[in-house]
């Protein structure tokens, strides 16, 4: 009883400065659940390698930033600049990665109509090629992040500071969410994408190039794994192997939500977060990558299709 | 306007079609007849480029198409209406009209309109999921969507399956309006009493091969295709 | 400029000089964090500047180098396409009957081939120690190509027979390791009953005890499809690796033990004791390998095989033959769990130690890369898949040639899978099963299909 009072106590003192945390990290896993659910939703498969797409946009942020940034205190005009330019270029190299993945690991595969299992491991071969691939050409350490801003506390809620890495991710992550929504929804490649999902055979007589479709599935779902990757980055580093666990817990946020909807993952990632955050005041810090494992496993025994259920291809 | 010549299509090491030879003229209704497995429906996805001929050509309009993908088909002014209707079921009965347009840069929304006037159910379900139309709601909803893109010749794969006589003859009645508007329709069948008193030519195929073609009211009375297509009850 | 650019065959070479790149900067010097370039500058020339990379007559060697592998990789695909589809090509039904007549015949004809294999095999194995003296050699061949030959040879039961992805398999096969460990009471927890037991009495509490986990495991786990398996495996891998490696209370944490006794025998007048010498270590896993092979060659052939391959290829069809699919694969995911356990205890009881460095996930994936190598689902394939893979990874840590870092083992063993999954799905030396399944599937025939398919085309079989 005396264990779980005092537990509770400490989660009573740090609950806000928790909560922030956990929200926070709650979108760097929904952004990078919707790369998992996206794939999903097109070709009912897992992409086993996302987590060297968030790795690879962490790393090209990086050297960015040691470009731009290096030794110098940007001035706050600066900041935003670089900050976009890092953002951008962690997008686009997490959105090509992605595009690389498809075309050498899935589209032959897809063009005899493979077994899933094949699909499988070739993305597990994909994925350790690539993140050893990298190991090798930048080195097997962890290289920090040249942040081009200085981590001020910005305002507090409720005693806990929220400081200005806190107000990046969820500005970013917000519109990026949002934008990718509003995309799927209403443009012209949502419908596609939407429509491959739900029956891609019909989608081709409709006019729908599939192929095509799939490819720029895998590339916004890549781009916002490696805006994730760099955000996850900044307080941490970039290094080869960093993506297998925020990758394992984003699925498991894409499960939690209901694979193949997008809304879910963003919920799932946000209560992901949260959930693991919290549970610090209850788990050993080694152990705390075991909570988010925890809820994947009960959900699949639970509610294997997530708190949203699996919607494939529906816009909201 | 469209010409098939010595088309064989295969699954893997099985031959479903081997080499078939027909042709659709501009403003015809075209019938094609067949048992079960025949290979019409083979037919039909290779005419939309679902299935390459692995021999054999196909011209429409004067322009080779063997080689054509699916998606580009649409565009061409060949639309398909698969075997099952394939409604998107996730999407109301406007986004599959939607998707129907999909390859059109142009407005649609009188095109839209067209279809509700002449099937006026849809417009009442026109925010309704496409999963949860009845079936004969849904083959009016495949018509309509393939409609979408104004096609020259219009593909249909069975559309009187699994429904009811009523909505049977109104489907046909509208595949006659829609020939009468000016699209060729090519139409598998099952229910070919009602095929051959629609359109002006059919073939009849036998496991991969055509194996006999006729005007459609010659056919009707051939005693190969009574016998087998029509049993006896026909008047 | 476009239909310039379309030319297959430019772009088959285009890929052709890529790969090749890609391996140049594959094989090529380490680079690092501060200089982002120097890895590849390295790899095409001794100049560590960016300008390196335009070294002209690399160039042109390379691009020779393309072609020519091009040209050579094309006249072989050509020669093996004409000389497989020669009868296709002039084929009737006739010739269709009598070349499935000959197939059988051939068929009966390859399983004696194959057991003339194994036999000459065993004979090399058994004279492999005089061959090969030196002990760091033997050595290397005990842990890294037998002790991988078991692993390998249950993974197959998993993933070979099964069809069920096991990438949490290395947890089991650290269970085996860990549970050896505190039998012999070298762990911080107390041995069963306060007792320093021999470590043969790790074999059969090592492997109840993998199973045990495996069943645990896989009862609510192995309902799901197949995809989620993969990853709750995974998952699972994670867990058990932070549990060794973070409690040190109870399995000596990061530093792992060190204590484990060798493998010993008393039993009465009869003592024997494998000490470091490897050649004893080296035939008591070979009998454990040749044991392996013999169990689950007639475990394939047996009505639990013939289950496997049911629910492999169609589940529901299975369930409908009244075959219980989730029976099976526990049954299947247990005999694997239990095998990784009992390697565990070769392992430890042969290193005499053992740390958590050993059992991440990679080592899964390394096992599978053997078992799909060599072929998923085939006993012959997976033993000359691992004996080829695993003797290489061995002389390359014996010797390891200049362009190699033993770090980037796993760089290889990934691109290989991929290169496999493009290529050779099935493996270098397939199950006959498996192939007709891979190609029918491939063809366009739905499994639930196939076995008419198969009744009506047997001309498949000869590929
Ligand atoms: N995906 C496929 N893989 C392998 N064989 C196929 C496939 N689709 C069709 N076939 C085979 O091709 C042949 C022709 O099939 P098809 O669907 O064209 O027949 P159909 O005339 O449309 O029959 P139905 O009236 O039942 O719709 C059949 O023998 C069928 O088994
Ligand atoms: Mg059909």
């Amino acid at each position: 009883m005396s264990y779980f009072s005092s537990h509770f106590a400490t989660l009573g003192h740090e609950f806000w400065g928790l909560l922030v945390g956990g929200i926070a990290n709650g979108f760097i896993y929904a952004m990078v659940a919707i790369g998992y659910t996206m794939v999903y939703g097109v070709l009912r498969l897992i992409n086993f390698a996302h987590s060297e797409v968030f790795m690879t946009g962490a790393f090209a942020s990086f050297f960015l930033l040691k470009f731009l940034v290096g030794n110098s205190t940007p001035n706050a005009f600066e900041s935003v600049v670089y900050l976009i330019a890092a953002v951008l270029i962690g997008g686009i190299v997490g959105a090509l990665v992605a595009l690389l993945l498809e075309r050498v690991a899935y589209r032959p595969l897809r063009r005899r109509s493979a077994p899933k299992l094949a699909y499988l491991i070739s993305a597990i071969g994909a994925s350790y090629f690539l993140y050893n691939f990298v190991g090798k050409e930048f080195g097997r350490i962890n290289l920090s992040i040249d942040a081009p801003y200085t981590n001020n506390t910005v305002f507090t809620i409720f005693g806990a500071p929220v400081q200005t890495y806190y107000i990046v991710i969820f500005f970013v992550g917000v519109t990026m969410l949002v934008t990718l929504d509003r995309l799927v929804a209403t443009s012209k490649l949502g419908h596609g994408i939407r429509a491959v999902a739900q029956d891609a055979e019909t989608a081709s007589l409709m006019g729908v190039n599939i192929d095509r479709t799939i490819a720029l599935t895998f590339m916004l779902g890549g781009f916002l794994g490696g805006v994730a990757g760099f955000l996850y980055s900044i307080p941490v580093g970039a290094v080869y192997g960093m993506g297998f666990t925020p990758a394992l817990k984003a699925f498991s946020a894409a499960v939690l939500g209901g694979i193949g909807n997008l809304r879910g993952a963003v919920l799932g990632g946000l209560i992901l977060g949260v959930v693991e955050s919290l549970s610090v005041a209850f788990v050993s810090g080694a152990y705390i990558d075991v909570v988010a494992f925890g809820v994947l496993v009960l959900v699949l025994l639970v509610r294997p299709t997530g708190i949203l259920g699996e919607r494939l291809g529906r816009s909201a | 306007m469209l010409i098939v010549k010595d088309a064989v299509v295969r699954y893997g090491a099985i031959e479903a079609l081997h080499g078939i030879t027909f042709e659709v003229k501009q403003g015809e209704v075209v019938t094609l007849l067949g048992a079960n497995g025949a290979g019409k429906s083979t037919t039909l996805r290779m005419l939309s480029g679902l299935h390459a001929p692995s021999s054999g050509t196909i011209t429409f309009e004067g322009n080779d198409v063997t080689k054509v993908k699916a998606h580009m088909f649409s565009s061409m002014g060949i639309s398909h209406v698969p075997e099952g209707r394939r409604i998107f079921p996730q999407m109301t009965v406007q986004e599959n009209l939607e998707m129907g347009a999909f390859g059109r840069k142009d407005n649609y929304d009188e095109d839209m309109e067209r279809m509700f006037t002449l099937f006026p159910i849809l417009k009442e379900r026109r925010k309704q999921l496409g999963g949860n139309l009845s079936g004969g709601e849904q083959q009016m909803l495949a018509i309509s969507r393939a409609m979408m893109s104004h096609p020259r010749l219009l593909l249909l794969d069975e559309p009187s399956m699994g429904l009811a006589p009523m909505i049977i003859d109104q489907i046909f009645r509208i595949i006659g309006e829609i020939r009468d508007a000016g699209t060729t329709v090519l139409v598998v069948e099952q229910n070919a009493a009602q095929a051959l008193r629609l359109a002006d030519r059919g073939y009849v195929m036998e496991n991969g091969v055509i194996a006999f073609s006729d005007d459609a009211a010659k056919l009707l009375h051939d005693p190969r295709v009574r016998a087998v297509y029509l049993g006896e009850s026909v008047d | 400029m476009k239909n310039f650019f379309g030319n297959p065959r430019l772009q088959r070479y285009g890929r052709t000089l890529l790969i090749l790149l890609l391996i140049i900067v594959m094989t090529g010097p380490e680079g690092n964090g501060s200089q982002p370039t120097s890895g590849f500058t390295g790899s095409f020339g001794n100049h560590m500047s960016f300008f390196g990379f335009f070294y002209p007559q690399r160039w042109v060697v390379f691009v020779l180098l393309a072609g020519i592998i091009y040209g050579v990789i094309s006249s072989v695909k050509l020669t093996v396409h004409w000389w497989r589809n020669r009868a296709i090509f002039r084929g009737d039904t006739y010739q269709r009957i009598s070349r499935t007549v000959v197939a059988t015949k051939r068929r009966s004809r390859l399983k004696s081939t194959r057991l003339g294999f194994y036999a000459l095999g065993l004979a090399f194995a058994l004279y492999f120690p005089h061959l090969v003296t030196d002990q760091s050699w033997q050595t290397l061949v005990v842990q890294d190509v037998l002790v991988y030959l078991l692993l390998a040879l249950g993974l197959n039961v998993v993933t070979g027979f099964a069809g069920l992805l096991d990438l949490g398999y290395v947890a089991f096969y650290a269970i085996g390791a860990y549970t050896t460990a505190w039998v012999t009471g070298s762990l911080p927890t107390p041995p069963p009953f306060g007792v320093h037991w021999n470590t043969f009495v790790a074999i059969p509490v090592a492997i109840v005890f993998a199973m045990l986990c495996g069943v645990l495991l896989g009862i609510p786990t192995l309902r799901l499809r197949g995809d989620y398996l993969a990853i709750v495996t995974l998952g699972f891998g994670e867990i058990v690796y932070l549990f060794i490696n973070n409690s040190y209370g109870i399995t000596g944490g990061s530093t792992g033990t060190n204590q484990i006794p060798f493998l010993s025998f008393h039993l009465g007048p009869i003592k024997y004791l494998w000490g470091l010498i490897p050649e004893p270590y080296y035939y008591l896993t070979l009998a454990f390998v040749v044991i392996f092979l013999i169990v689950f060659s007639s475990l394939e052939h047996s009505r639990v095989g013939r289950s496997w391959v049911a629910i492999r290829e169609d589940e529901v069809a299975a369930e409908s033959l009244g075959i219980h699919p989730l029976k099976y694969k526990v049954m299947a995911f247990a005999i694997g769990a239990a095998s990784a356990g009992f390697a565990g205890v070769v392992t430890a009881s042969q290193t005499l130690f053992v740390t958590p460095p050993t059992f991440t996930i990679s080592f899964s994936i390394n096992i599978l890369v053997l078992v799909i190598f060599g072929g998923m689902g085939s006993i012959f394939g997976v033993v000359l898949g691992g004996l080829v893979v695993q003797g290489f990874v061995a002389y390359l840590t014996h010797s390891p040639p200049s362009v190699y870092n033993a770090a980037d083992l796993y760089m290889y063993l990934g691109a290989l899978l991929v290169v496999m999954m493009i290529y050779r799905p099935a493996g270098l030396f397939p199950s006959r099963r498996r192939l007709r399944e891979l190609h029918l599937i491939e063809g366009g025939v739905a499994p639930d299909t196939l076995q008419v398919e198969i009744g009506a085309h047997r001309v498949q079989e000869d590929v």
